[in-house]
């Protein structure tokens, strides 16, 4: 049972930090709160996809030592057709062949870590946006609670709801 | 006509109309951003809008000759599946169309508006706003890559929270209601991603085709499943499902009026469009947990969306919050579609994602009309409005009779089509709901048609004047295609069947 619990330790990390994130954004009231919970969910994913990334007893992946691309042809060559290199990398039926096949040393997979970069990228420019939002907010409204602007909402659109029905029976006299 | 424009397009345009499709609006749009007047980013944009749709032509063209049916681009030549791919069948290509051409006619129609609603120094950034939008639009809609797909769905939304609270000039609301739709959006694309790392972990591949020819010897697999759920109510959200739908009316009714009229008429039928493309080409609908996901999830929330919607576009005062509300129900008929899983219910639902997309263009445009003339858009407030703008308002009529689904116009034409399918697989008391709501289709469109054609104006001594031309050029062309469409429907229905058989035949998606 521990050992089921500690195998599996960085997605329970995930699942807790997720869901910490989650509540936080739907139950508070304070939109920089908000925020804050939403940037946490969003941060938990990039955790979520690096863990993935790792390969038991890998290292960072770049190449070095024998499986150095100077090792075997002059940079130049290499980077000439992107096709010809690209053939020699893609995998056939899960097994690495051509020159990968032969690497010495295990690599984690970078993709993911990749994936984040963009990833992190939207997820400041979600943060910027929403926060501009807040300031606006709080220069319209004067709060950032959303319980009182919904409050002051309301007010406002009874308070024209009367004007209008007032503007009406004059009208109608 | 689009072979005599396929013939005159350059070699060059020809061979890369798939990425051009998507780069010419997203390059313009840092460009509008620096441009010091609001008319020439207003002209570009068209120009930009413009393009696209030629090219959204041009790439038509090439499905439907084509002998698989599929134009593939290597973005880079980098080969599947280590670079991304753009892959246009006749699922994508339909979509293209409805979004780019809906784009064109919006950016001509908006001058007047934006004119109107929005601050002197913040229009060409709106119009920036406007391209990126676009782009990330159409991006979505092309792409082969679920990660990709991500990225230009996550562009297309955070210019779409800006566009929203730009409504904050008439009504500051509108800052509120973007401030929830970016919560529920951000949400929403996060669920996907965290499918598609479900997905990247079981299969080890991003282009979509890859995963859906690896999926098969996975079935049971629970990432797999959990891939699955996460990338549906992710997807569902942005397409504004049954009841993942709390942040759309707020964000309709309170946005600037040409930003209402854009998103109603593309966001959700592109959000939609992905959810199809997940449900019926990566996932196959032959897989156990999908005939589930279908039977016990989707049906039941797209009955629910146009029955309950329906209802609560009834009691509402505001004409834009009745239409959003309507719109919300005809997802709805549009998941019913979905969740058939069949060819005929698929196609169904494409059909009306079309006319949709152009009765709902018209009506918020005939709205925007109003809201350039005189500032209100309660329902009391379009009292009498038959009498002195009759051209804007004939235009409003015709696309909501259209919405009801009246014979002779579009709108009828898709339910007919939905109500075989259903009878098909016998489901006649899901039938009897459509014909349901569409009564309560006829209420809430009858009450705004009673006060604009039988009720005197609120107040005779304001001015009131017609649209100008501007608008109702693009109105009109939107209000005939209903009418067009719904006596001559080949067009529009040859075009979803294919895309239906597109979504289906895997085999041409496949490697």
């Amino acid at each position: 049972m521990l050992e089921f619990l500690l195998e599996r330790a960085n997605y329970w990390a995930v699942i807790v930090l997720m869901m910490i994130g989650l509540y936080i954004t739907f139950a508070s009231q304070n939109l920089i709160k908000r925020m804050v919970g939403l940037g946490l969910f969003q941060t938990t994913i990039c955790f979520f996809y690096v863990t993935l990334g790792k390969v038991a007893g890998g290292t960072a992946p770049i190449l070095f030592g024998p499986d150095a691309p100077e090792h075997h042809a002059p940079a130049g060559e290499a980077a000439g057709d992107a096709h010809a290199a690209l053939d020699t990398v893609l995998t056939a039926g899960g097994e690495a062949h051509g020159r990968y096949a032969e690497l010495v040393h295990t690599y984690s997979n970078p993709l993911p870590h990749v994936l984040m970069l963009t990833a992190i990228v939207v997820g400041v420019a979600t943060l910027s946006v929403g926060l501009a939002l807040v300031v606006r907010i709080r220069e319209a409204y004067g709060t950032i609670e959303s319980d009182e602007i919904r409050g002051i909402d309301l007010e406002t659109a009874l308070a024209q709801h009367a004007e209008e029905e007032k503007a009406a029976s004059e009208a109608a006299a | 006509m689009i072979e005599a424009l396929y013939t005159a397009a350059p070699a060059w345009a020809i061979q890369h109309a798939a990425p051009l499709l998507v780069m010419v609006p997203l390059f313009l749009a840092p460009m509008l951003a620096l441009v010091p007047s609001g008319r020439i980013a207003w002209l570009i944009s068209i120009i930009g809008t413009t393009i696209s749709f030629l090219f959204a032509l041009i790439l038509l063209y090439l499905v439907q000759t084509s002998p698989v049916g599929v134009v593939d681009y290597e973005i880079g030549r980098w080969p599947v599946p280590i670079g991304i791919e753009y892959r246009v069948d006749a699922l994508n290509a339909m979509i293209l169309l409805v979004v780019t051409s809906i784009g064109l006619l919006a950016s001509v129609f908006s001058w007047p508006t934006v004119a109107a609603e929005i601050r002197k120094e913040k229009r060409p950034f709106f119009y920036s706003a406007f391209m990126v939008c676009f782009a990330g639009l159409n991006g979505v809609t092309i792409t082969g890559d679920a990660f990709n797909l991500f990225v230009f769905l996550e562009i297309s939304s955070i210019s779409t929270y800006v566009l929203v609270s730009l409504g904050a000039g008439r009504d500051r609301r509108a800052l509120p209601a973007a401030f929830n739709y970016l919560i529920m959006g951000t949400i929403g694309a996060s669920f996907y991603i965290i499918g598609i790392g479900f997905l990247y972990a079981a299969t080890g591949t991003l282009n979509m085709g890859d995963i859906a020819s690896k999926l098969p010897e996975l079935a049971g697999n629970r990432s797999v499943l959990a891939g699955f759920a996460f990338i549906l109510v992710g997807l569902g959200l942005k397409a504004a499902m049954w009841p993942l739908h709390q942040w759309l009316p707020d964000a309709y009714s309170y946005s600037p009026s040409f930003v209402t009229m854009f998103l109603s008429a593309t966001a959700t039928k592109v959000a939609l469009y992905a959810l199809i493309r997940f449900l019926f080409t990566v996932f196959q609908p032959q897989f156990a947990f999908e005939q589930t996901a279908f039977g016990m999830l989707l049906m039941p929330l797209g009955i629910a969306a146009m029955v309950v919607c329906s209802f609560q576009a009834v009691f509402q005062t505001d004409v834009r919050r009745t239409l959003a509300y309507s719109s919300v129900a005809q997802v709805g008929y549009m998941i019913l579609g979905v969740s058939l899983g069949t060819t005929a219910g698929l196609s169904a639902g494409l059909f009306h994602l079309l006319n949709h997309a152009m009765m709902k263009g018209a009506l918020f445009m005939a709205v925007a009309g109003v809201v350039l003339s005189y500032q209100g858009t309660t329902i009391r407030d379009f009292a009498g409005l038959g009498r002195s703008a009759p051209w804007t308002m004939t235009a409003f009529a015709i696309a909501a009779l259209s919405l009801i689904g009246v014979p002779l116009t579009a709108g009828f034409q898709s339910k007919l089509q939905l109500g075989f399918a259903l009878f098909d697989q016998g489901l006649w008391w899901a039938v009897a709901l459509v014909v349901f709501s569409s009564f309560l289709a006829v209420i809430y469109m009858g009450r705004i048609l009673e006060a604009v054609f039988f009720k005197p104006p609120l107040n005779p001594r304001k001015a009131r004047k017609e649209a100008p031309v501007i608008l109702l050029v693009p109105l009109w062309i939107l209000a005939l295609a209903n009418i067009y469409f719904g006596i001559a429907a080949k067009f529009p229905l040859d075009l979803a069947r294919s895309a239906a058989a597109a979504a289906f035949g895997g085999e041409a998606f496949l490697k």
